[in-house]
């Protein structure tokens, strides 16, 4: 086994990780499994795309690759412009179907189904507006750097581990001392006694929703960064999230992003030594063995 | 051109009706029972696979190639898909509820990529071809072939329909809708829900197997392109326009349904240049796509509804009731409210 494994492992499962928070946060605070939350990946990283494009045909300049990296200014600006849409389409999903099904009392499968039905119409609209065809954010090729110790990582790599530590930090810090993270608990333990004792919970669900895309929006760029941009990109990395929301034990932050990491390096040791045309079925491995073995996940909290 | 017209009649309808069979697995796991099935392509895939390799003839460049008769196929697909469902059901049911459509979900995933992976029983991305067809004898008379074809799936469909209609009634299927329905009560008269549920989703997963071999008889060529998340979509939109809950409304979804994506498919190829056609149809699945939301929106019960019923004896009862009108008669109204409920 080369230690080059654990660094490819490492940077899929931050991107894994980065998605599985959102997907946690929905299930535990609005409590279902949303299968519509892999394309808001696919939404961030062409909203990125077609605002990186725009940006650059106004000002050149913005296209010059910034220091050791691949792109220019215009992508960080375009993932910021990607963050707001993303989370603008998220809840423009929520007013449309989502919200009006919790109004209206629907049951949980209910929710789940129409989940499913607004991941295929979402994933469908941008094939049909961008085509199946793969895109990519810059066509430059980096030379990866040695690390020591026999690692080697592209700078884009290194960058999009180190954002997706700070981004995990500062959710989880959020969550636990701030008031805004404290009504999220309240609303996951009991929605009915949050609005009693004062807690908008529309705002929660709100925040819920701008919090988790904004997290996919940026796991979708980095997916789209590493790897390449396609409409499928989010259906392929549903499972994987799953798994690691599950893994992780629903509606805890730092599990999601650590049964990420465990999902990321266990598709790589999987490409290592079974072959990458299996890889897919990595993630259904870890759902089977985890609902066998511990159904709670790793770090659920009691219920 | 009427002969044709007739021929492409025949072959619309025996496709409809293969879906039927899968709606009425898929309305027995959700519509009777609320269980969520979100890989029903793969237990389509996996009856048709199977079927293929018992019945083809062998082929030395992948594993088998039995050469058993055509209905040994369709028992032995829907047997396996059967089995799958059991083993997915026995993992998940007893957890929460959206666990099930997520390992369900990773079935539909797995299965297509050991279709495409696993070239020495599956064929790879190329499939299985030379699936022997029912009535290949006919095959130089094309209308005559056609509507054969189309009396066995109607044949199957009818038999289906009939079986599913007595199950349903029976007290095995007053317990699923009653577990459905307020588990809690269920469990508290002794109902071991877990196990129903269990048995519910394994016969609807057989039913859905029987489904994808049958298919696969039909068109005589399975690729693994062919049971994609896609199709898992139609049939759920085919069961909730047509009603969840009904078997009836199960198959006139199925018609419907694949009649409008038959009919749109049709338009664009004919209206649209060559070009333009896989956008096209992207499009075309975003508007079943938002049919289906709208319809868990607006009309949550579809065109025909579930039906409201509480035992076949229960309408006799009701009749003697009406002649002398005493005790039975609140109890048949006590039933229906319980059904209401």
């Amino acid at each position: 086994m080369t230690p080059q494994v654990v660094m490819d492992g490492l940077i899929t499962g931050a991107m894994i990780g980065l998605g599985a928070i959102g997907v946690t946060l929905t299930y535990s605070i609005l409590r279902f499994a949303n299968f519509a939350h892999g394309e808001l990946l696919s939404w961030g990283a062409y909203a990125a795309l077609a605002a990186a494009g725009a940006l650059g045909s106004v000002s050149g300049g913005l296209l010059t690759p910034i220091g050791p990296f691949s792109f220019g200014w215009a992508l960080p600006i375009a993932a910021l412009i990607a963050v707001a849409f993303t989370g603008g389409l998220a809840l423009l999903v929520d007013a449309l179907l989502f919200g009006r099904l919790r109004d209206k009392r629907s049951s949980i499968i209910i929710l789940v189904m129409a989940s499913f039905g607004a991941a295929l119409t979402l994933r469908s609209l941008l094939e049909f507006i961008f085509t199946s065809k793969p895109a990519y954010y810059t066509k430059a090729l980096q030379i990866a750097l040695p690390l020591g110790g026999g690692l080697r990582a592209t700078p884009d790599q290194l960058l999009s581990l180190g954002i997706a530590a700070i981004l995990v930090l500062a959710v989880h810090l959020m969550l636990t001392r701030t008031a805004t993270g404290r009504a999220m608990r309240a609303v996951s333990e009991n929605p009915q006694l949050a609005g009693v004792v004062g807690i908008d919970v529309r705002r929660v669900v709100r925040t819920v929703w701008l919090m988790g895309a904004g997290l996919a929006a940026i796991a979708g760029i980095f997916a789209g960064l590493l790897v390449q941009i396609r409409p499928q990109m989010g259906l392929d990395l549903l499972l994987p999230l799953f798994a690691a929301a599950i893994l992780g034990g629903i509606g805890s932050v730092p599990g999601a992003m650590l049964a990420g990491l465990i999902v990321g390096l266990s598709e790589a040791l999987a490409v290592q030594f079974v072959g990458a045309e299996w890889r897919g079925a990595v993630a259904f491995a870890i759902l089977v063995l985890v609902l066998l073995l511990r159904p709670q996940g790793l770090f659920a909290r009691p219920q | 051109m009427s002969v044709e017209l007739i021929g492409y009649a025949a072959f619309f309808l025996t496709m409809a009706l293969s879906f039927a069979i899968i709606c009425l697995g898929l309305n027995l796991q959700w519509g009777q029972t609320g269980l969520f099935n979100v890989g029903v392509a793969g237990f389509v895939a996996i009856g048709a696979y199977v079927s293929a390799l018992m019945t083809t003839p062998d082929d030395p460049n992948r594993f088998g190639g039995f050469d058993l008769p055509i209905p040994i196929g369709w028992l032995g697909g829907s047997l396996a898909a059967g089995i799958v469902s059991f083993l997915i059901g026995a993992l998940t049911i007893r957890l929460r509820a959206d666990y099930l459509a997520i390992a369900t979900f990773g079935v539909a995933v797995t299965v297509q990529l050991a279709a495409l992976n696993l070239e020495h029983v599956t064929g790879g991305p190329f499939g299985i071809g030379f699936i022997p067809r029912p009535f290949a004898e006919l095959a130089g008379n094309s209308l005559l072939f056609s509507l054969a074809n189309l009396g066995v799936l109607a044949i199957t469909v009818t038999l289906l329909y009939l079986a599913l209609e007595r199950l349903v009634r029976s007290p095995w299927g007053r317990v699923l809708r009653a577990i459905r329905e307020d588990e809690t009560a269920a469990r508290a008269l002794g109902k071991n829900a877990t196990r129903f549920r269990l048995q519910a989703f394994a016969i609807g997963g057989g039913v859905m197997g029987l489904a994808g071999a049958v298919q696969a008889h039909f068109i005589g060529f399975i690729a693994p392109d062919n049971y994609q998340p896609m199709l898992t979509f139609q049939v759920w939109a085919m069961l909730i326009v047509g009603g969840s809950g009904n078997n009836r409304g199960a198959i006139l979804g199925a018609v419907l349904v694949w009649g409008i994506w038959a009919a749109s498919a049709g338009a664009i190829s004919a209206l649209l240049p060559p070009e333009q056609q896989a956008r096209a149809a992207a499009l075309q699945i975003v508007m079943i796509g938002v049919a289906l939301c709208a319809i868990l929106l607006l009309r949550p019960r579809g065109i025909l509804g579930e039906e409201r019923m509480v035992s076949r004896h229960l309408g006799k009862l009701a009749r003697r009731a009406a002649a002398e009108p005493a005790a039975p008669q609140t109890d048949s109204q006590g039933a229906s409210r319980a059904e209401n409920a």
